[in-house]
């Protein structure tokens, strides 16, 4: 088992230091960093605008860039809020309560240095994880029936929505609608094109670029138009000198590092705690096993290596699920899915098997990744710092256009220009009135492949709806999603304290 | 006893104004349009599934979901969750936000790269507040020097760079 583990990681890093492997891995990060590193774009957004750059790349390089993007945005959000307290991202929420503070000390050098560290040594346990568990959980799932397969598509959908923020019935009617949505188009099976509406334009489905910037992109900009205070960008230049800690820093960090990637590596483990839960966590263990606590929101560099050490070990571990069991836990991993199926790859556990190259590249160009990340942000700090200072009123029309022709690049389609527009307007609707979008992309990704388990479980019980509780896999999956049903429900009727956790629309960057 | 219908025209008064009101009287219109579009593609049975399924099947779950985040509303206290529309409407700023891709559709069909570029910029640049003629022409200049430099001679995405196709 660990041997075949070893040696496909081995094979992984072949694909993966391929010149042009390693190339796009290098442009996603850089890109990825680049786009993230400005206000108001979160790592979903900016994977959204960056997709349709991947389509015309082959499976593997697409994905490896993708992945790229995704933790130079992931980096590059950190800047941004520990530079300029401006949280771009849920995870990085907790960030600025004491990445701000530092940087107003003069030290903000000090904690990119650390959480570049951090995220480095986060993201290699959960790459580690991912290594050993991804095949076991393959070889368990490759004796899921439809049924089981089912049920568990079931509980991810419900952990997604229900675990996110906002109120819980609003996540799963956003996955109930992100299905409906996935629905469009012509049925496989029989033909039938349902809910187009005589739109012929519709018959292949909504492109899941347009649904994605729709409503990451021109919903947000809607949103934030006029509305962005400028920021202060007085505390915010750092040199290259800046970003090395003093001995007594990297000894109060290290330990803290740890603790982020234990809590990070288990919050992935639970369906549906992503990053944003496992950064709360870590900053709320750092603060109590602290000697001094009410020192926490004054720049102690514990609430900022911590979370976000524990950031990149969950995030690590959400491709986990994504990749071996073809489960998305968030609109991130959503995303890459997608990606993977617009490239005609079906994912589920047959992947590892069918596309080994994807697989064992995708986990060794994280490593690769990592340290370009690494590599590249200790001597562009001072590029990253400036690009600080471009103002939204440029930001936005400039994205605009990348949207545009991002989407019409997509199939060469004006038409689906036109689709954005719509479900931006739509999305920014549903923003305001306090929906989340974000399991819409989860509900969308995961839509069509439910369906098919859906019918072909029951195709083979011959009509008994009973086979979802008969099997015992399938009734373990669904005693988990009550039982998660269930806690939200006593949570909610014992204490509505919760309701503070659920911040107003304006701060629903995903 | 006059009371009763006075208090209820008022419970209603404030539930129509709650942002989970018109949150579930969306679901529940969404869910409709699934509900009763779906029988019409054929439902089948439990064994032999038709398209129709899924969507009527979702269609009613999302009824019930809008009617229990509708419901739920009539308890919140008065001018609790009532902020549909933000404390400063920027009608302008989303206007211009949405007739920026909207130039880029008709430019792009008519007229190719370099109109539809400097048109999605410059259009949706006015939507900001502090903007000026000077600084938008030359934010859309920039942005179309670079958008043809990266999507037409690097990526080679197909559009013409400046035709005439007619209306």
């Amino acid at each position: 088992m660990i041997g075949s583990a070893l040696a496909g990681l081995w094979g992984g890093f072949s694909v993966a230091l391929e010149p042009h492997n390693l190339m796009w891995c290098f442009t996603g990060v850089l890109v990825g960093n680049f786009v993230g590193v400005l206000p108001g774009m979160g790592p979903v957004a900016t994977m959204s605008i960056l997709l349709p750059l991947t389509f015309g790349i082959k499976p593997v390089g697409a994905i490896l860039m993708l992945a790229g993007i995704l933790y130079g945005a992931q980096y590059g959000g950190a800047i941004c809020s520990i530079l300029l307290n401006l949280p771009c991202h849920p995870p990085h929420a907790v960030t600025c309560l004491d990445g701000f503070p530092l940087t107003k000390q003069g030290k903000g050098g000090v904690a990119l240095g650390l959480s570049v560290l951090g995220s480095f040594i986060g993201a290699s346990w959960g790459i580690t994880e991912m290594v050993f568990l991804a095949p076991v959980l393959v070889d368990l799932a490759l004796q899921f029936g439809p049924a089981d397969i089912c049920s568990l598509m079931l509980l991810g959908l419900l952990a997604g929505s229900t675990l996110a923020r906002g109120s819980p019935i609003k996540g799963v009617a956003m996955t109930v609608l992100g299905l409906l949505l996935g629905i469009v188009g012509t049925d496989v099976q029989s033909g039938a094109e349902r809910l187009t509406f005589g739109i012929t334009h519709l018959d292949d489905g909504i492109e899941l670029v347009a649904l994605a910037l729709g409503v990451f992109g021109i919903a947000e900009f809607m949103n934030s138009v006029n509305q962005v205070l400028p920021v202060n960008l007085a505390y915010s230049r750092v040199a290259l000198k800046d970003m090395r800690p003093s001995k007594a820093e990297l000894r109060r960090a290290l330990p803290a590092m740890f603790r982020g990637t234990l809590v990070g590596s288990l919050c992935s483990l639970i369906p549906g705690t992503g990053p944003t839960i496992a950064s709360f966590i870590a900053y709320a263990t750092e603060k109590r096993i602290s000697r001094t606590p009410e020192k926490f929101g004054t720049g102690m560099i514990e609430g900022v290596v911590a979370p976000e050490t524990s950031t990149h070990s969950s995030i690590q571990g959400d491709f986990i699920p994504t990749m071996s069991l073809g489960i998305p836990g968030d609109a991130v991993m959503a995303l890459i899915l997608g990606a993977l199926m617009i490239q005609g790859i079906v994912p589920g556990p047959q992947l590892i098997k069918e596309h080994p190259d994807i697989f064992w590249g995708l986990v060794a160009s994280f490593w690769i990744g990592n340290i370009l990340l690494v590599l590249l942000n200790v001597p562009l700090i001072g590029i990253w710092v400036k690009m600080l200072a471009i103002p939204y009123k440029y930001l936005f029309p400039s994205a605009l256009f990348f949207v545009c022709i991002g989407v019409y690049a997509a199939n060469n389609d004006m038409f689906q220009v036109g689709e954005t527009i719509v479900i931006g307007v739509f999305g920014y609707g549903l923003l305001r009135l306090g929906f989340h979008p974000a399991p819409i992309l989860l509900g969308f990704v995961l839509g069509p492949r439910f369906e098919d388990a859906f019918r072909r479980a029951l195709l083979i019980s011959h009509g008994n709806i009973w086979v979802f509780v008969e099997r015992p896999i399938s009734a373990v999956f669904l005693a988990i999603a009550a039982l998660l049903i269930g806690t939200q429900i006593y949570v909610r009727l014992r204490s509505r304290k919760v309701r503070l956790l659920n911040a107003s629309p304006e701060i629903a960057k995903t | 006893m006059s009371q009763e219908p006075k208090h209820a025209a008022a419970t209603l008064r404030n539930w129509t104004r709650k942002r989970d009101f018109y949150a579930g009287a969306l679901m529940i219109l969404l869910g409709s349009v699934a509900a009763i579009a779906g029988p019409s593609y054929r439902l089948g049975t439990l064994v032999q599934m038709g398209p129709g399924f899924m969507p009527t099947a979702l269609g009613i779950i999302l009824i019930v979901l809008g009617i229990v985040m509708a419901g739920s509303a009539i308890a919140v206290a008065e001018g609790e969750d009532e902020d549909i529309l933000p404390q400063l409407p920027q009608w302008r700023g989303w206007a211009c936000v949405l007739a920026g891709p909207i130039a880029f559709m008709v430019l792009g069909t008519v007229s190719g790269l370099i109109p539809a570029t400097f048109g999605c910029v410059f259009v949706s640049a006015l939507g900001d507040r502090e903007a000026t003629l000077k600084s938008t022409v030359v934010l859309a200049l920039t942005v179309t020097g670079f958008g043809v430099a990266v999507f037409f001679y690097l990526l080679q995405v197909p559009m013409p760079l400046l035709t005439w196709r007619g209306l």
